[in-house]
């Protein structure tokens, strides 16, 4: 066998210096005479074999550089608070944004399927909001102007209603995960009813009233910062080793362990961050909206978001994000419907949307594949058709 | 004491409906390996076909009426159980299990949408009407129990047992377990699966019809929300007995039923619904096989 393999390396040694290069040296196994398709796949080190350190380095700072100017950008040209419905909407759309982008990274790239995430929120818009109502009034950064101070500390509340959620994903996650696959669906299903009722018996927080009076620090260009870092996190995430270990935990899980990967705590991981930023989405909202409620907490906000998801197409991250947006504007289209009947259609819409897409384009608009392949496989031959987004 | 009897009581009853809408999800993960989310929009049509046969039914004698309208709603539901499995379930049989929990969800909102549409039901809560007189039935020692209740737990037994002589001792029963053991291996002996599941759905289908209407009679308020948590319950008693295993539907519904009326009893009734959800986190961290359920080691 040996000998025979080394032949075919000389022959084509000709036509490839570096396939030589590796048939030459002794003890190489013959698989390896080629790479693996998924390294020719990986961008930087095939495309460009002698970018220096500086290039890598700007190429992945580049998202930073160009993100948040214009989010400055935005924020400076918008006023703080815009009147304007369409503003107003697209505030919405990018809170949903967030969330189906986060959902995604659970639902998407590790194939689990969390039916909470309205729970998660609900931690995450709680904790916020407390915080700035309690903090907000008394305390202001001495060296700050007003706004400023009031701006870090709503930061800080989004973090921490972040953190909280993400804990609690932790502690539904732990024992969830570790057991066969729909059992997390109804898992994280019953965990949010249970944050709902827990809500709902809470004086403290409004009880069934809802936490009214936190101040509306989220403004346009808070919710797209966290856009931007959603997606920035999940794409990065996604060409991660992190990421290369969801992706195969979502196509066999059991190969995955075989080849390695400790499942139970990459799937934790992603739960935990995934929840995370539906806590900030929660957080953006209750400062978006002014008011928290439980109802809006309900199973059907857990079932919007994966309907975005499944819509978007299940681990594509763009695909998220149109979707995410086409789902909050369509009900808003078809609001003359909704005057003209008389009757609320969004559930009708959302739902049949779902089994209309499950039986007959089951991998949704976008498959798994991304905007940014489209200009890729433009400028490169295509390689490898099962290969996911890097 | 007597109140802890009393409670139990309480409990038996709910655990028996319970115990009935546990059966179609369990059977229906046995054959599929899914978690048939429709299930609940099926029971909470069966108290709907009941009250809407009900208020077309001329009036006669009470009992046979009351038997004619379970019988009615049962049929309706095993229609509607066999058209899911075969407009949403059979063509994603192939796909990836995760399409047709997505399918399972999206059916069971569309089911609840368009029921709370006007021209349907409508979002407003019915009053289911009562169709069998309740009353004190007997009471020894200050635990009472009320004539609705024995009804509730002796039909829901009947059926019980019913479907535990179809599945065990006849030629269908035998095929849906083979379907069960192994889908592939049992369409080689010669059994057709598309039938023995779509058999499956409709008997699921048939025993949430009647614990739909035994529960429309125990809580006469109904509407196209109801299935939702009552659902989720029943699945978690599922769970709890070891999902796949009948006996095990059965016991773990009636464990849930008489938590639950344990913890309306002596706690507060607005966590009732947190409960169920506690124990399936607690049963999934304990014993993830649930009560009665077999460990399966997932092969390649």
């Amino acid at each position: 066998m040996r000998p025979d393999a080394e032949g075919g390396g000389r022959a084509e040694a000709g036509e490839n210096p570096t396939a030589d290069a590796e048939s030459r040296e002794p003890l190489r196994p013959i698989v390896n005479r080629r790479p693996p398709p998924a390294a020719i796949d990986r961008g930087p080190p095939a495309a460009s074999g002698s970018a220096s350190a500086l290039t890598i380095w700007g190429r992945s700072a580049r998202p930073l550089a160009i993100g948040l100017p214009l989010i400055l950008v935005v924020a400076w040209a918008l006023p703080l608070r815009s009147d304007s419905y369409l503003v107003y909407l697209a505030g919405l759309a990018g809170i949903n944004v967030v969330l189906a982008v986060s959902l995604n990274i659970v639902n998407g790239f590790t194939g689990q399927f969390s039916l909470g995430h309205a729970g998660f929120m609900a931690v995450g818009g709680y904790v916020a909001a407390a915080i700035t109502i309690a903090v907000g009034g008394q305390y202001q950064l001495a060296f700050l102007p007003e706004s400023m101070s009031d701006g870090l500390l709503f930061f800080g509340a989004t973090l921490a209603g972040g953190g909280a959620a993400g804990i609690a994903g932790l502690l539904v996650g732990l024992p969830s995960l570790r057991v066969r696959g729909d059992y997390l669906a109804i898992v994280t299903l019953g965990f949010a009813e249970i944050i709902r009722v827990v809500i709902e018996n809470l004086q403290a927080v409004g009880g069934a009233t809802g936490l009214i009076g936190i101040p509306p620090s989220a403004s346009i260009s808070w919710v797209l910062f966290w856009v931007f870092v959603v997606v920035l996190v999940s794409k990065r995430l996604l060409a991660s080793t992190h990421g290369r270990a969801l992706l195969a935990v979502r196509e066999d899980e059991i190969a995955a362990e075989a080849m390695g990967v400790n499942t139970t705590r990459y799937k934790v991981q992603a739960f935990v961050i995934s929840s995370f930023f539906a806590g900030v989405a929660g957080a953006l909202l209750g400062h978006y909206l002014q008011i928290l409620s439980p109802k809006d907490f309900t199973f059907i906000k857990s079932i919007e978001v994966v309907a975005m998801v499944v819509v978007g197409g299940l681990g594509s991250i763009s695909g998220a994000v149109i979707a995410a947006i086409f789902l909050t504007i369509l009900p808003e289209a078809l609001r003359p419907l909704q005057d003209y009947t008389g009757v609320d259609l969004r559930m009708v819409i959302y739902s049949s949307l779902l089994v209309l897409l499950m039986l007959l384009r089951p991998t949704g608009i976008f498959g798994s594949r991304e905007l940014w392949d489209l200009r890729r496989s433009r400028r490169r031959p295509p390689v490898q058709a099962g290969e996911d987004a890097p | 004491m007597t109140e802890f009897v009393q409670h139990l009581i309480n409990g038996l009853s709910l655990g028996a409906v319970y115990a009935l809408i546990a059966l179609g999800y369990t059977m229906v993960y046995g054959v599929l390996q899914l978690i048939n989310f429709a299930h609940s929009e099926v029971f909470m049509l069966g108290a709907f076909a009941g009250f809407y046969s009900s208020r077309w039914l001329p009036k006669f004698r009470e009992e046979p009426r009351f038997l004619l309208i379970l019988l009615i709603a049962m049929a309706f539901c095993a229609l509607v159980g066999f058209l899911i499995e075969r407009v949403a379930y059979r063509p994603l049989r192939d796909k990836p299990r995760l399409n047709a929990l997505i399918t399972a969800i999206g059916i069971s909102m569309l089911i609840q949408a368009v029921g709370q549409l006007p021209w349907f039901m409508g979002p407003s809560p019915q009053f289911f009407p009562t169709l069998l007189a309740n009353g004190p039935l007997v009471e020894v020692g200050g635990v009472s129990v009320t004539r609705l209740q024995a009804i509730t737990f002796v039909a829901a037994v009947v059926l019980m047992i019913a479907l535990h002589r179809l599945i065990f001792h006849t030629r269908l029963g035998t095929a849906m377990r083979a379907v069960s053991f192994d889908g592939k291996v049992a369409a080689l002996m010669g059994i057709n699966p598309d039938r023995v599941i779509a058999f499956t759905f409709i008997l699921g289908s048939a025993l949430a019809a009647a614990a739909g209407i035994l529960v429309g009679m125990g809580y006469p308020r109904i509407e196209p929300m109801m299935g939702l948590m009552l659902g989720l319950k029943a699945f978690v008693a599922a769970v709890l007995g070891g999902i796949g295993n009948l006996k095990g539907a059965m016991a773990g519904g009636i464990l849930i039923g008489m938590i639950e009326a344990l913890v309306v009893g002596y706690g507060t009734s607005s966590y009732r619904d947190a409960v169920a959800f506690g124990i399936l986190i607690l049963v999934l961290v304990l014993k993830p096989s649930g009560l009665f359920g077999r460990v399966v080691t997932e092969k390649v």
